[in-house]
Order: C-alpha cells, then structure tokens, then sequence
C-alpha cells in the first residue's frame, strides 16, 4: 500500500504530531509525505530525513501558504490518484483538512486512529475515550486522523526521502487568510509536547489566582501548562491550555492535576501520561480513581510549599 | 438570510457511557439523551445572527430516529423558526448526513450552515467539512468568534497554539467550538410556542443519495482501565515521590 502523510508545519519548521503519523502510516506501507506550504523548502529537507520516509512531494505555492482546507484539500485528492491512504496528523490543521479530503474521494473518514490492526481495520476511540470502536472500511481509499500519542514518533534522523516538487489546483478564491495570535507561551513548552505538566482546574477561583498559584510551579518544573474545560469555561486561561476531549489530547511523563475533581472528559484528554499526579482538597474527587500519586489537601497550601521545596 | 443548523440527538453530557458486555456497542436502552453540545452552541450562534438583524430565518434539522423531534422542539425552543425530520432508525455515518445535508442545502439554498464540531458519541469531527467540500463552499472549522459583513464572514478559529481568522464568502460553512457562545435555556412560553412551529419529517429516500454505511464497526471495548496508585500524607512525601521520578 502507498501512503500519503501531510505533514504538520509552519514552513519553517516540522511538528512533531507529523512523526506519530509517519509511524501509523509504516503499518500500512510505503511512506510518502505531503508538504504543503509556502517558502517551506527547510520543512521538506526536515521531512526527507524522517526514517522511513520514501518520497516527500513538496508544493510550494502562495495558495498553501496558511493551509487552507479549500485549497490544500484539492491537492490531496489530486495526489491521491496515485496513493492509497491519507493520513493526517489529529491536529486542528490535520481535522480541518482531512474529511474535506475524504469527502472529495466519496470516502468515508476513519478518525484519530490508536492502533492500525489490519489493512483497512483500526481502533478509534469514541464517546470521549470512554469505549475504543474497532472499525473495518470497505472504501477502496483511506482516510484517516492519527493521534498523536498513540502511536511512538518515528526518528527525526535516518532517512533519505526523494524530494519532489508537485503542484496543485491552487487558490480556490472563496476563502483567504487574515490572521494569526499566537499564545504567548514565553519559554514554556508546548502541550503537546511537554514531559511535564502542571494542570489547574475550577477549584482555582480566578484568572490571577491560577496564575499565582500554577505558573510558579509550572516555571520550576519547566513545565507546560494545562487545565481543565471548567477553568476555561471560567475564563482563568484561554482555550488553547484546556485539556481533555475536547481540548487537547497529551500524555507527558508526568501530569500534576491542581484542583482538578476529573471529569470524564478531563480523563479522556490525560489518562494516558506515565505518571499522574493529583491534589485535591476532596478525598473522593474522581481524579484519584487515576492518580498514580494523590495528596488530599487544600491546594492553596499544598502548591506554594511544593514549588518551594522542589 | 436563511441559517440552516444541523442537530443531533446524542447521549447526555452527564451521562457516563457503558459498553454492552457483548462488545456490539454503547448500551443507549433507558438512558438520557440530549441535544450535542456543540449543537446547541450552532442553534445560540444561529439565533443571535438572526436577533441582530443578519438572517430572517433559522432552520433546524436532524437526522434520526423519530425520538430526534425532541431535539428538533429544542432547537425550536430556543428561537428557530422551523425545523426538519429526516427520518432513520439506522446510523448514518457523517459522509452521508453531509449528502443529505448537501441536498437540503440545494433546496433551502442557506448563507451559513452552521454545525457543531463534533457529536460526542462518535466523536468524529467530519460533517461540516465534509459538507463544505461537497458544496465546493469555504469551511470555518472550530469557530470562536463569527461576524458577517456583506457578502463574506469573517471567522476566528481555534487551533493548536491560538486564534486563526479566515475571512469566507458566503455561502458558508462554520462549525462551532466551546467558547463562540453560552447557548441559552428555553423559557417555558418559547417551549410551548415551539410546539406550534412547523416541523416537517421526510426521508433519507427523499433526497436520493447514497448513504449506505463505509466503516463495519466490529466491536466495541472498555479503555483499558488504569489502576488507582497510593495517597501520600503530605508534601514532604510528595517532593520525595516525585524527585524519584527524576522531576526537580
């Protein structure tokens, strides 16, 4: 089987989600990587160097610059003309793209694969992580999300892809960039990414009280920094931090929960991490029920003494 | 303007899912079932547009089993105007809701359609972009903040890391994140108001498209499960736990 994995980047440099779905597609076969971008040449040689990478098809146009689905989209279902299954990396670029892919092929998406069983059968996981469905297609095309955590990062080094230029419908016009704000997350590691994190919950009270109480600790650690839905609900942090199923997905070595009682869907976005700890002031807040390591305490009093005396 | 939002009636938020011991599925029998959140956050956004004077008509369907009225009466409740039945007791994955979505489209010929991000029961997370690619018309995925100027609407997106704002012409397709809006609750009078507007029920047969299922779901398991751990006395014990991990 040939397949064709997008990868995740921002034209200058690789996301790390691409090398999970690089290492999902080798279960299915050939690798064959799909950059599109704009002045992303540095992302293709990145791309070329992937162990077990065949061929890296590189369009570099302004059309795909911001990889917009409208335009990005059609160029796939170009490419897949000669390739078996699409795979995408589960990030928002990745669930953005992928099902209008799917849907220009007559093809029905497989989303955010966790195993690969057979050629055309994989695990996913469904009512927020609560049941995983194995599911078999009968399309003659895959489509597929891959998430990120599930699957081991494929080495950065070691491969020797053939880099391609291709070239695509370009710009649809029915859609253009305006622009981007990114989190300023000064030094502090990316989620997704992070070996540690240190997560708030509602039980935070404000905006400055997470701040005072979480980033500290986080600081110490060099960790990255998370919460729960009901924080963001709340307002303490922006979205981008919420952790949980419909939030991001993470599964660092270490996960602190603060103040966080674990909800379902909370658990579905973390229960993954190596090792979890929790602080919670009530003893049979759900989050224990995962926790390898719990301290039942009044987290105002517990996380000022821990960040000192780590 | 029309603003035609697609509704889908879901286990509820607060329900915990069980897997049937026979590995077939989720036991659905007895359980409560709601409108998917993201869903109600499509019919807020959709209603506000029309309070501010943008959309003359608000159009809710679903596509279900006959129980979805309730969720379609819901939607009605809380300010659209009309609503749409299609009718099935078998499961329609997203690529054929998006078809019969898409013909219904044709028919109603909407400037926005807008949909939840994903159900939470099959969490897929396809409908709306596959209906935009179906349409060939621009996608505003996980939609934070919606505005409509003339002809375009400019959408603010979540997306890993931050905002993203695309600017797409009309017609258009937006799906909605957790922080567009706080969907509001129907007051008593609305919910027996809704009672009275039109709902019209029709069939997946009606609009002539292939829905036939693509993915055999063989079997359906519990996560496996992950053992509780100890509690530690105080934070002392903890630093210790955690330096032995090799944190700090």
């Amino acid at each position: 089987m040939k397949t064709l994995v997008l990868v995740d980047h921002d034209n200058n440099s690789l996301g790390d989600a691409t090398l999970a779905a690089v290492t999902a597609a080798s279960k299915l076969g050939e690798v064959h990587l799909l950059v599109a971008g704009h002045n992303c040449g540095a992302v293709a040689e990145a791309a070329a160097k992937i162990e077990g990478v065949g061929k890296v098809h590189v369009a570099d146009d302004a059309a795909y610059e911001h990889q917009l689905a409208e335009n990005v989209a059609p160029l796939v279902v170009d490419q897949m003309g000669h390739h078996d299954a699409f795979l995408a990396p589960s990030t928002t670029t990745g669930k953005n793209i992928a099902p209008r892919v799917a849907a220009g092929l007559d093809v029905m998406q497989i989303s955010d694969i966790l195993s690969v069983e057979g050629d055309k059968t994989f695990t996913r996981p469904i009512y927020a992580g609560n049941a995983i469905a194995t599911v078999e297609s009968s399309d003659e095309k895959l489509v597929i999300t891959v998430r990120g955590t599930a699957f081991d990062k494929a080495a950065t080094e070691g491969g020797n892809g053939e880099i391609e230029a291709v070239s695509g419908p370009g710009d649809a016009g029915i859609s253009s960039f305006v622009s981007q704000e990114l989190a300023e997350g000064g030094d502090r590691p990316e989620l997704t990414s992070a070996k540690i994190i240190v997560s708030g919950g509602r039980a935070l009270k404000d905006a400055e009280t997470f701040e005072q109480y979480i980033m500290p600790l986080a600081d110490k650690l060099n960790a990255g920094v998370g919460a729960s839905r009901a924080a963001v609900d709340a307002g303490y942090v922006p979205n981008d931090y919420q952790v949980g199923q419909t939030g991001k997905i993470v599964a660092p070595d270490v996960y602190i929960a603060i103040g966080i009682s674990g909800a379902i869907q909370h658990l579905a976005g973390m229960k993954d991490s190596k090792t979890i700890v929790a602080i919670n002031k009530d003893e049979d807040a759900p989050i224990f029920q995962v926790a390898d390591i719990g301290l039942v305490a009044d987290l105002f009093q517990a996380v000022p003494e821990l960040t000192e005396k780590l | 303007m029309k603003i035609l939002v697609p509704v889908k009636r879901v286990i509820d938020y607060n329900v915990k899912p069980r897997v049937k011991a026979d590995g077939s599925g989720v036991d659905l029998a007895n359980v409560k079932m709601s409108m998917n959140p993201f869903d109600e956050i499509a019919v807020e956004e959709a209603i506000r547009i029309k309070e501010a004077g943008k959309a003359e008509e608000v159009i809710a369907v679903s596509i279900g089993p006959a129980k979805a009225q309730e969720t379609l009466r819901t939607a009605l409740a809380m300010g659209a105007d009309r609503a749409i039945l299609v009718e099935t007791d078998d499961e329609v994955e997203p690529l054929g809701v998006a078809k019969i979505l898409k013909a219904i489209a044709e028919e109603e010929e909407p400037g926005l359609v807008i949909l939840g991000k994903q159900a939470i029961d099959d969490d897929s997370n396809q409908t709306g972009q596959m209906l935009a690619a179906l349409m060939n018309r621009p996608q505003g995925t996980f939609a934070n903040t919606v505005e409509i100027e003339g002809d375009s609407v400019t959408v603010k997106r979540e997306i890993d890391g931050g905002l993203e704002t695309v600017k797409l012409t009309m017609p258009a397709i937006v799906t909605t994140d957790l922080r567009l809006n706080e969907p509001r609750y129907a007051s008593l009078p609305n919910i027996m108001k809704a009672k009275k507007k039109p709902l019209d029920t029709k069939n997946p047969a009606d609009f002539g498209v292939d829905i036939a299922p693509r993915l055999k779901t063989t079997n359906v398991s519990e996560p496996p499960v992950r053992q509780a751990g100890e509690k530690v006395e105080d934070v002392d014990a903890l630093v210790a736990k955690l330096k032995a991990l090799g944190v700090a």
